[in-house]
């Protein structure tokens, strides 16, 4: 038997899986921003992330345009990021880490409670920000929504990382993750970059949600659950410590499921997530700190 | 020496007041009642298991739910497949669940912290797809159903059940069954925590290096922290199954692990009493919050911001504000004058 292998068919899953990949990039890091600075997986990340898309939503919904309801709902989860961090992560930031982890797991719950009261559970669409007509590439047809959607997740973490490298306040953020007591020392209000963080990653949060929701046919409060698991993921791929690794965790994440998903059959749907993890545990025996982490130094 | 005595007094005392509290709290709620402690009974061996893990040797793990589901699905399929009756399931429901978890100890010789906290979350993860995969022996979906695939393998299926000559009812047989198994669980990890083992898994938790450097073989402690915390979970997972008669994918979710871990640190990691408020916590919760307002989404509002008020007021859990009341007695105690 001849086997024709389908080159169009594995460009086209590759390019699904980036996309895919892109937009839990954009979750994953968010992850890795609160992560750097508190030591903290943000549970809660997913939801908040869920919450500026039911914003986003009640915008267009009120009239606005896609793109216009994007920026403003940007700005909102920028806002409430740090409101929150004030509010509930303040009182905790002496407290050992794992206690600051329930925090964020309480937050959970009160974010996904406060989105079903507000907004009733019946589901939901949001209108699609690209056009959803194929283009044509080298004879392999791609959809523009795919194309569009790794551009944007990509852009919103390009421009994340100008922030860090080229601004004053980027750099001093960074100093605050790196040693806080020094920075302290030099003037640099470490508590309220930790806020600054926490707003980044609400807004980068918000846009990963942004892009998830148009992709589905409709979504409902539990939505970003699944793209938390693969962010987390993504993001220990890469290294937890890092953000490039997180991006390339991400999109190596997206195309593994995608791939295995089409081509392995016993896997199917139901056990994707799973494999995908097996193999990132593999990874991780080989190199226990991440592909881009840094093994922790300690001195005794 | 007088001082002594008198220690050993106290502790008897206690030992008394809660074998008190054990044999008649059943009387003070309602026979429906009792099944609510008797879960709250799991959660208990569960939380305990898990703070043996994460409160005394430092390793977090996301995965305890799933080492429940390797219990109660160990009892589930003796009893469905095998006939065994269900109580004396449980030692082997503990013994699988240990080996499981020693398994997935294994990892934890290489990753530390949040990696390690993958490799369990990807086991939780997973659990509820493999057990839909492998439908033969799980029943998929559908899960298997005690009750009605091996009647007569269940205790208390005719509402009554006689222990050593007592006859009580169902429920509250599963309070003295899940409660009495809980209380020697805790003696158990008490002693452990109190001796060589204990000492052990502390050094390393506050020290890998040290730890290692005073001949303490880390691979050992970690695995076998890691596969004692097990046998716990597959003891609450099998207790689970005994309860609620029934087992499926959904009952061992992700969320299980969250909520057993929430349990711990509300509790107070390091600290053994305060794992009965952390039961209690993670049990009856969800039930006071649907009281403020059944609206959608509210009791989800209530009960996240419980857990947070929570840990804002008593950081390190019920556990440390204990060790900081009884502070004042124990220091007089066992000070020498």
């Amino acid at each position: 038997m001849l086997l024709v292998f389908d080159w169009t068919q594995l460009a086209q899953q590759t390019v699904i899986g980036l996309a895919n990949g892109g937009v839990w990039a954009t979750l994953a890091v968010a992850l890795v921003l609160i992560y750097r600075s508190t030591g903290v997986v943000n549970f809660a990340q997913g939801e908040m992330a869920m919450f500026a898309t039911f914003i986003a939503w009640s915008l267009v919904h009120h009239g606005l345009s896609y793109w216009g309801a994007f920026f403003l709902t940007i700005a909102i989860s920028f806002a409430g990021g740090v409101a929150l961090e004030r509010a509930v992560i303040r009182p905790v930031e002496r407290a050992p880490v794992l206690t600051v982890v329930i925090v964020t797991i309480g937050l959970f719950f009160v974010v996904n409670g406060a989105a079903r009261w507000i907004w009733t559970p019946e589901t939901r669409s949001l209108p699609n920000a690209f056009s959803t007509r194929p283009i044509d590439i080298a004879g392999v047809a791609f959809s523009i929504q795919d194309l569009g959607t790794i551009g944007v997740s990509l852009a919103a973490v390009a421009l994340l990382w100008l922030f860090f490298r080229f601004t004053k306040l980027g750099l001093a953020s960074r100093a605050a993750a790196v040693n806080r007591d020094a920075s302290r020392l030099v003037g640099v209000r470490v508590s309220w970059m930790l806020a600054l963080g926490w707003g980044l990653a609400a807004a980068l949060g918000g846009v990963s949600g942004m892009l998830t929701a148009p992709a589905l046919a409709s979504f409902d409060q539990n939505f970003m659950q699944p793209v938390l698991l693969y962010a987390f993921a993504g993001a220990v791929l890469g290294g937890l410590e890092s953000p490039f690794g997180a991006v390339v965790g991400s999109m190596l994440l997206g195309v593994l499921v995608n791939l295995i998903g089409t081509y392995v059959d016993w896997v199917g749907t139901e056990l994707r997530l799973p494999v995908a993890l097996a193999v990132i545990l593999g990874v991780l025996l080989v190199k226990p700190s991440g592909l881009w982490g840094r093994a922790a130094v300690s001195r005794v | 020496m007088r001082r002594r005595s008198l220690g050993i007094a106290l502790w008897l005392l206690i030992a008394a007041a809660v074998l008190a509290v054990y044999a008649f709290a059943p009387r003070f709620v309602s026979d429906f009642h009792s099944r609510d402690l008797a879960r709250a009974g799991v959660f208990f061996i569960a939380i305990v298991g898990l703070n043996l893990l994460t409160g005394y040797t430092g390793q977090i793990s996301l995965g305890h739910g799933a080492l429940m589901a390797v219990g109660g699905y160990t009892t589930a399929a003796l009893v469905v497949h095998e006939h065994w009756r269900d109580v004396w399931t449980i030692p082997l429901a503990g013994v699988a669940a240990g080996i499981v978890g020693f398994l997935i100890g294994l990892p934890a010789l290489r990753l530390s912290g949040l990696y390690l906290a993958l490799a369990t979350f990807a086991f939780a993860v997973a659990m509820p797809s493999l057990l839909r995969k492998f439908s033969g022996l799980t029943g998929g979906g559908e899960g298997l159903r005690l009750l009605e695939q091996a009647p007569l393998q269940v205790t208390g299926l005719g509402g009554t059940v006689t222990v050593f000559g007592h006859s009580m009812t169902q429920n509250h047989f599963l309070y003295y069954l899940t409660w009495g198994i809980g209380l020697i669980g805790f003696l158990v990890a008490w002693l452990i925590v109190r001796g060589r083992f204990g000492r052990t898994f502390r050094a390393v938790r506050d020290s890998e290096v040290a730890a290692a450097s005073v001949g303490i073989g880390l691979a050992r402690t970690k695995t076998l922290a890691f596969a004692l915390s097990g046998v716990y979970a597959g003891v609450a997972g099998s207790l689970l199954a005994i309860q609620d008669e029934i087992v499926n994918p959904l009952t061992f979710t992700f969320l299980l692990s969250i909520l057993i871990l929430v349990g711990a640190v509300v509790g107070g990691l390091g600290s053994l009493p305060g794992m009965v408020l952390g039961a209690l916590f993670v049990q009856y919760l969800p039930d006071l919050s649907t009281r403020v307002s059944s609206a959608q989404g509210v009791p989800d509002l209530v009960y996240g911001l419980a857990i947070i008020l929570v840990m804002i007021l008593l950081p390190t859990g019920a556990g440390g504000l204990l060790k900081r009341l009884a502070r004042p007695l124990t220091t007089r105690l066992y000070l020498r004058p």
